[in-house]
This record gives C-alpha cells, sequence and structure tokens, in this order.
C-alpha cells in the first residue's frame, strides 16, 4: 500500500518535472507517448530534453537532420536558437554546407583529422567552405544537359513489399524509367526506400505487383539474374553491401563478374586478367590506393565508392539503381560521382536515384518522385520541383 | 592523399607475410609452454617443499625447480624426436650391421608425430574450411566417426578387388559420407536458417551412438555371437600403404593429407567456388548483393567440410588401426577447432599447426612415462596456446608487435551472425 503510494508520487513528481521542462524550452512532447509511436523529428526533440533534463551546458549533435524533412529541420534550427539564446552551447557537426551557413556563429572546417580553418558564415560562402574541405576549387552545381528519355526500361507496376518483420513498407508504388533520365526519389529515410530498392535488385521477395526491366519481367528474379539483365547497383551501405572490406580492390573489383570470362576460366579464376583489369579500371576511375592488393577497407570512403562504381559501371548496363550513392563522402568525392552518374545517364543509361538528401535529388535528377509511409506522394518534372514543395510531399502533405 | 606513381607495385614481399603471419603462433606457443612451467612446478611434490624452505635455503629450491622443468621438457623433447644417443647408435650400427630393426626403433617416436598429425591436418582442414565460409562446424568428431564407419564397411564387405580401386575407393566412401552427415547441417542453415553450431553438436550425439549400435549390432566382429564392440578387419587391399619396417606406422595418409591441403587451398584461392565460399563468409550481404547463391555455398562449404574431417577416420581406419572401434578418436574433432583458428583459417597454417599438436600430443605420452607428469598438461599447453591466439592483443601486448592493418580474418560471428 505504503509503497503504491510512494511510486504514485514519485510519478507524479517526474511528470511535472517533463512537462515543466519540455515547456521550458519549448520541445513539445507528451510525456506518456511511446518512443516507437512519435515521429523521428519527436523522437530527436525526446533526445534532447533527455539532455537538458540533467542540465547539459552543451550540447554535441553529430548530423543530426540526417532523419528529417526541411520543415523539420526548420523546427530544429528554432529550438537550437532558442537553446543558444539560454546560454547552451552547442557543436553541430554536419556535412551539409548550407545547413552550418545557416545555424553556425563560428564555423571550423576538418580535413583529414586536422582543423584546417575557423570561420564565420558573414565572412565565408559554401563554395569558399568546400574549398576548405577538399583543398582545391570545387564545383557544386552539377553541369548537365536536358534529359532525352528513349524506351521504357524500368517498369514498376503496383509493388508491396514488405520487411523482415512482414510488415508493409512498400504500398502499391508505380513509376516507369526511360533510358536516358534520371528519375530521383526523395523521401525521409525509413519511408520504404531501402526496401523499394531491395525488391527491385532481387534481395526481398515482391508480396504483390509486378517488375519489368526492358520487357523481361524479374518480379521474381534472382539478384544474378537482376544483374544479369543489365542493371548496375550501388547500395545505400556501401561497408555492409557493396564491398568486402577485407578483400583487396582488385578482389571487389570483380566480386560479380568473377565467374564470367574473361575472369573466370572454367572453374578457375585468372588472376591475371583480374589484376590487369583491376589496373586500367583504378587507374581510370582515378582510386587512390597504394596497391590492387590493398585490402578495401584502408581506402577512404571516397575511394571506396568509386571501386564500386568501377565495378558496376564497366559492366555493360542499362539501368543503374543508385541508393543514397554520395552518403557520407566528403564534397571531392560527391563532385565525382554526381558526374559519372550524369554521363551514364548522357549514354543512354536509365537511372533510378534514391536519396534522402534533396539537394542531391534537387540537382541530379530530371523527374523527381516523393516517397511517404511506403507510398509515392506524388512525381514532379524538374521543372515544378521546389525544395518546398518536395519537402511538404516528404512530410506527407499533398496540397489542395 | 598523397598518389603513389605506381599502382601495381609490388606485393609486400611473401617472406614478410610468412614472417607476420607466423609471429603471433609462434610468440603464443613460446609463452603457453613458458606459463605451462608455472603448472608442471606447481603440481611438483618436491619443488613444493623446496620452495617451501626458499629463504633457508634458495639455491635449492631454485635448482629443484629446474631439475623438474629439465625433465619434463627433456622428456617432451624426447618424447618428439627420439632419444638423440639411440638414434646416433642406431644409424652407426644400420652402417656397420646394415640393421634395420634398431633404426626403425630409434626413428619411432619421430616418426608417431607424422602419424598422429595426420588426422589433425584432415580435421583441421575442415574447420577451416568452414570458417572460410562463416560457417562454425564443431562436428568434426562426429563427421570423424561417421567417415571411419564407411570405410571400415567399405573396407571389410567388399573383397577381391584390386588396392589400387579397393584403397580408393574405401577412402571416397568415408569422405561421401562425412559429406552427407555434415551437408545435413548445411541444408538446415540454408533452407530453415538453423544455427549450424547447434545442429553439428547435435548430430555428433547421433553419431556416437550410431557407431554404438553398428559395433553391438550389425558392425560387430563375430556377429552377435561376437564379446567385443569393434568391426571386422579391413581387407588388406584396402590399407593405406606403409614404407618402413615395423614398428614404425607411418602411412601413406600423411602424404595424402598434404595433396589434399594444396587441393583446398587452390579450392578456396584459385577458383570460382572458392571466391564464392569467401565472400560469403567474409561479408554476407555483400555476396548476396553480388547475386552470389548463399543456401547453395552454405550447402556445399558444410559438405566439403564434412568430407574432409571424414577423411580423417577413414585415414586412422585404414592406415592405423584397420577396423573400426568406440573411442578411436581421442578427441581429434575437437582439438581441430582450436588447431584451425591456431592455423589462421589458412591450409598451410593448418598443416603447421597440425604437425604441432601431433607433436604434443605424442611428446605427452613419453612425457607422463618418463617424468611422472600428467598427460593433462599438454592440454594445458593447447589450450594456452589457443588462448593467445584467440586473444592476440595479449601476446601483442607482451611483446610489443605492430597492430595488424585490418587484415585479420573474421573466424567467427557471433550468434545468429
Amino acid at each position: 500500500m505504503y509503497l503504491t503510494t510512494a511510486t504514485r508520487w514519485i510519478q507524479k513528481i517526474q511528470e511535472e518535472k517533463k512537462c515543466d521542462i519540455s515547456a521550458q524550452y519549448g520541445l513539445q512532447v507528451d510525456p506518456d507517448a511511446y518512443i516507437k509511436d512519435l515521429s523521428v523529428g519527436a523522437q530527436q526533440r525526446v533526445e534532447i530534453l533527455k539532455i537538458l533534463y540533467r542540465r547539459a551546458d552543451m550540447l554535441i549533435l553529430d548530423e543530426p537532420t540526417a532523419v528529417l524533412t526541411p520543415q523539420e529541420v526548420e523546427e530544429l534550427f528554432k529550438v537550437i536558437r532558442s537553446l543558444v539564446a539560454r546560454g547552451v552551447s552547442i557543436i553541430f557537426i554536419s556535412h551539409k554546407l548550407k545547413e552550418v551557413m545557416a545555424i553556425a556563429d563560428r564555423i571550423t572546417v576538418l580535413r583529414d583529422g586536422r582543423v584546417v580553418g575557423t570561420t564565420r558564415p558573414a565572412e565565408t560562402s559554401p563554395a569558399a567552405l568546400a574549398r576548405m574541405m577538399v583543398g582545391r576549387e570545387v564545383i557544386l552545381t552539377v553541369d548537365k544537359q536536358p534529359a532525352r528519355p528513349g524506351e521504357v526500361v524500368l517498369d514498376v507496376n503496383d509493388l508491396h513489399v514488405l520487411d523482415d518483420r512482414q510488415q508493409t513498407r512498400v504500398s502499391g508504388i508505380s513509376f516507369q524509367v526511360r533510358a536516358g533520365e534520371i528519375l530521383g526519389i526523395a523521401g525521409v529515410q525509413g519511408n520504404g526506400q531501402t526496401e523499394l530498392v531491395e525488391a527491385l535488385t532481387g534481395l526481398r521477395p515482391i508480396a504483390r505487383g509486378r517488375v519489368t526491366i526492358l520487357g523481361n519481367d524479374t518480379t521474381r528474379a534472382t539478384p544474378r539474374h537482376v544483374l544479369q539483365s543489365g542493371v548496375a547497383h550501388i547500395p545505400e551501405d556501401r561497408q555492409r553491401d557493396g564491398l568486402v572490406l577485407t578483400f583487396p580492390v582488385a578482389d571487389n573489383l570483380v566480386l560479380n563478374t568473377y565467374y564470367l570470362p574473361p575472369f573466370a576460366r572454367g572453374i578457375r579464376i585468372d588472376e591475371r586478367t583480374v589484376f590487369a583489369s583491376a589496373t586500367q579500371r583504378v587507374q581510370q576511375f582515378d582510386i587512390r590506393t597504394p596497391s590492387i592488393h590493398t585490402l578495401a577497407s584502408s581506402l577512404s570512403g571516397g575511394n571506396q565508392q568509386k571501386v564500386i562504381v568501377a565495378r558496376e559501371f564497366t559492366r555493360p548496363i542499362r539501368l543503374l539503381i543508385a541508393s543514397q550513392p554520395t552518403r557520407g563522402l566528403d564534397v571531392g568525392s560527391i563532385e565525382y560521382i554526381h558526374q559519372r552518374i550524369v554521363e551514364m545517364r548522357d549514354q543512354g543509361c536509365a537511372v533510378l536515384l534514391v536519396s534522402p538528401e534533396l539537394d542531391e535529388i534537387l540537382s541530379l535528377a530530371d523527374r523527381m518522385a516523393v516517397m511517404y509511409h511506403g507510398k509515392i506522394m506524388d512525381i514532379l518534372p524538374a521543372s515544378q520541383a521546389t525544395p518546398e514543395k518536395l519537402g511538404l510531399l516528404m512530410a506527407g502533405v499533398r496540397e489542395g | 592523399m598523397a598518389r603513389s606513381p605506381e599502382i601495381s607495385q609490388a606485393r609486400v614481399s611473401m617472406w614478410q607475410r610468412v614472417a607476420n603471419a607466423m609471429a603471433l603462433p609462434v610468440l603464443s606457443l613460446l609463452s603457453a609452454l613458458v606459463l605451462s612451467a608455472v603448472f608442471i612446478l606447481g603440481s611438483d611434490l618436491k619443488v613444493l617443499t623446496a620452495f617451501s624452505q626458499f629463504f633457508s635455503d634458495p639455491a635449492r629450491a631454485l635448482l629443484t625447480a629446474g631439475k623438474a622443468l629439465a625433465d619434463a621438457y627433456g622428456a617432451l623433447f624426447i618424447g618428439v624426436f627420439g632419444d638423440p644417443a639411440k638414434i646416433f647408435k642406431e644409424v652407426g650400427e644400420f652402417f656397420a650391421t646394415g640393421d634395420t630393426q634398431g633404426l626403425a626403433i630409434a626413428f619411432y617416436p619421430f616418426s608417431e608425430n607424422f602419424v598422429t598429425a595426420t588426422p589433425y591436418i584432415f580435421a583441421g582442414l575442415a574447420v577451416a574450411f568452414g570458417f572460410r565460409c562463416g560457417l562454425f562446424n564443431i562436428g568434426a568428431e562426429g563427421q570423424i566417426y561417421v567417415g571411419a564407419a564407411a570405410a571400415a564397411f567399405v573396407g571389410y564387405s567388399v573383397e577381391g578387388l584390386p588396392w589400387i580401386i579397393h584403397a580408393p575407393l574405401t577412402f571416397l566412401a568415408g569422405a561421401l559420407a562425412g559429406a552427407f552427415w555434415a551437408g545435413i547441417a548445411g541444408f538446415l542453415k540454408a533452407t530453415r536458417g538453423a544455427h549450424e553450431v547447434i545442429n553439428t553438436m547435435m548430430l555428433n550425439y547421433v553419431a556416437f551412438n550410431l557407431i554404438h549400435y553398428l559395433l553391438n549390432g550389425p558392425m560387430k566382429r563375430g556377429g552377435a555371437a561376437g564379446t567385443i564392440p569393434i568391426s571386422r578387419n579391413i581387407v588388406e587391399s584396402a590399407y593405406l600403404p606403409t614404407f618402413f619396417p615395423e614398428p614404425i606406422r607411418f602411412h601413406a595418409g600423411f602424404i595424402v593429407a598434404l595433396l589434399v591441403a594444396v587441393l583446398v587451398w587452390w579450392l578456396l584461392f584459385k577458383t570460382t567456388l572458392g571466391f564464392e565460399i569467401r565472400t560469403v563468409g567474409a561479408n554476407l550481404h555483400a555476396a548476396r548483393c553480388a547475386g552470389i547463391n548463399i543456401s547453395r555455398n552454405f550447402i556445399l562449404a558444410m559438405a566439403i567440410s564434412g568430407a574432409l574431417a571424414a577423411m580423417a577416420g577413414a585415414g586412422e581406419v585404414m592406415g592405423v588401426n584397420h577396423n573400426l572401434a568406440e573411442g578411436f578418436s581421442p578427441g581429434y574433432g575437437f582439438d581441430s577447432i582450436a588447431l584451425a583458428m591456431l592455423g589462421g583459417g589458412h591450409p598451410l597454417g593448418v598443416v603447421l599447426a597440425a604437425l604441432l599438436f601431433g607433436t604434443l600430443r605424442n611428446g605427452a605420452t613419453k612425457m607422463q612415462s618418463l617424468a611422472a607428469i600428467p598427460i593433462d598438461l599438454v592440454s594445458i599447453v593447447q589450450a594456452f596456446v589457443i588462448m593467445f591466439v584467440a586473444a592476440p592483443i595479449i601476446i601483442r601486448r607482451l611483446y610489443r608487435l605492430k597492430t595488424e592493418v585490418g587484415g585479420q580474418m573474421i573466424l567467427m560471428r557471433g550468434w545468429g551472425g
């Protein structure tokens, strides 16, 4: 009896404190809600509240905007500004130049673990920051001609996909990608993009619907069959899905072609051809590695991604499925990968680009689809797409 | 980032790589021997009494300790290499009289190293092969027995064949039985996701009891009237040939084991199948994305692993025992797990580790009879070696070795990995 009374009493105090603190900082959170039911933005607010509750004077935010819609980012920035006004110090780590320019009082640029310099937003520009990050001049905008779409390469019809827990993650998606165009799929991470890409590449069974690549039904195809029908795949997690880190660069370059001539002769692998091809491709794609025998794990992220790009782009492909192809890369590598993707498009390849980075979609895609809760909200041509429009769609709001 | 001008620069010299790979196991062995010395001293009553009077007579304490160690490791040495004095004498005698009998006896201990190492090589290759595909085959012991049973059956029931056909046939029957046995676990893993550790372990018990049943029933020597649970002897045409006079038991199995090690190396590192198996083992997700059929590789790798383990059993039946008996393997299959780790999952490493284990086991017998040190001490040495290899950070700190750059192979994944 006493115990229950005591517990209730403690609970009451805690609740008051919680409400109190969330009101105090202007962070609206329902104290009785389960974390799993909150939106990612609200989850982040809880995380921040947790730290403020312990009277922190300093917050370190590591890429806090990666999982937010543009509107949620604005919300977060409001919170950050009010915290700063109360005297809290914030360290805001980000690779997005615009955000840093918008929120920071001082900006410090790191390169290879060293401080390159410290500056103020008023005294610098995104281009100047990019130069500091890479150490050379970087072209931030992608230079590309208007697309010349050809025949339909990828045809997705009423696609339904379940995740490992048998929850529907993709529900009734239909779209087409034509040769020579880039279709961008925007959307906050975790809205079914991963499952969509896995389904298209044969890695995940398709619950309902039809996928056709160049007229061939690949709804039930194995990953190998999909690859063989002319599909290149840049997976979203390169270290998990794209590379074998404990293998040398040369082996990673033949990871999905090792069984084909000229690399295979019967059941034997012809090492001479593998090495010769690796040496040639390392040069062609400017992969900075001490040797083709270096393990993939000791390459930088950008060069690891170049290994994947070199492997996929040198096969005879008609469709490129690129999932977050520049995730976590430095500005210089992003520039390189973007140029290569546009090059593939201009050579007549159909490109499906999935990325939660709105800027990436806006600068590369010829048409843009927005995914929200497993559905496509809308598909807009590049001429009609603005960050605001896409941002609203990403939050699930359809304009009247 | 500095760009190296020469892209395809020479690989790190082979000797450098061998030295790097060998440093850890060799230092582990040395450390294990030192640590085991503590156990030798601690279990020796004379040493303990001498040390209880350490402050009154430190010299005697140290001398007694030194003598105990010299006796123990001296006996181990003689057990391993034979008695040097005896070898000299018999070699002299051989040149004087041409007597091979004495020579054979003098060299007998040394030759035994290879006899003991033979099943270790096969079983070690089996476990290492599994590791390469990310599979943890702890069922080598059961596969050894199943392979031995199949080999024994073909060995004694088929008669009238020439050696050139009968011996390979017997060996192959053993290997196939092992492949089937381990293949069950591989199939369950591939199709049902059942963890191979559980299944190979359980298949061990099934195998042990199956052998027990066979040796007390259908395969029992003398049928129902027979008294001991042992099979008939295999026909001589199924023997693995020996090359030296009695009592030397060295047989062709050792050479076959070396050839199989080369074959395994070739399969793993030079063929498309090996590439697939290693990719699946190194990164399951990347393997799937690259279009590799995971299920097929799990089943194949497990079956090949089982075949290799079973060869250990077949080799013992055809080369040493010439029949099937319960308990003929003193745990080769279990030791081989440690051995495969010591060998770094590489066929060459496995052969070297198997020679070491064979040597230790062989020397231990002598140590027990000469220095009255329990045979378990060798298990302690082995355990320490494994411990140091499994926790390389200890050795690296102890000897200030440079840390390897990402080249470490992952031998095992966690549960459900």
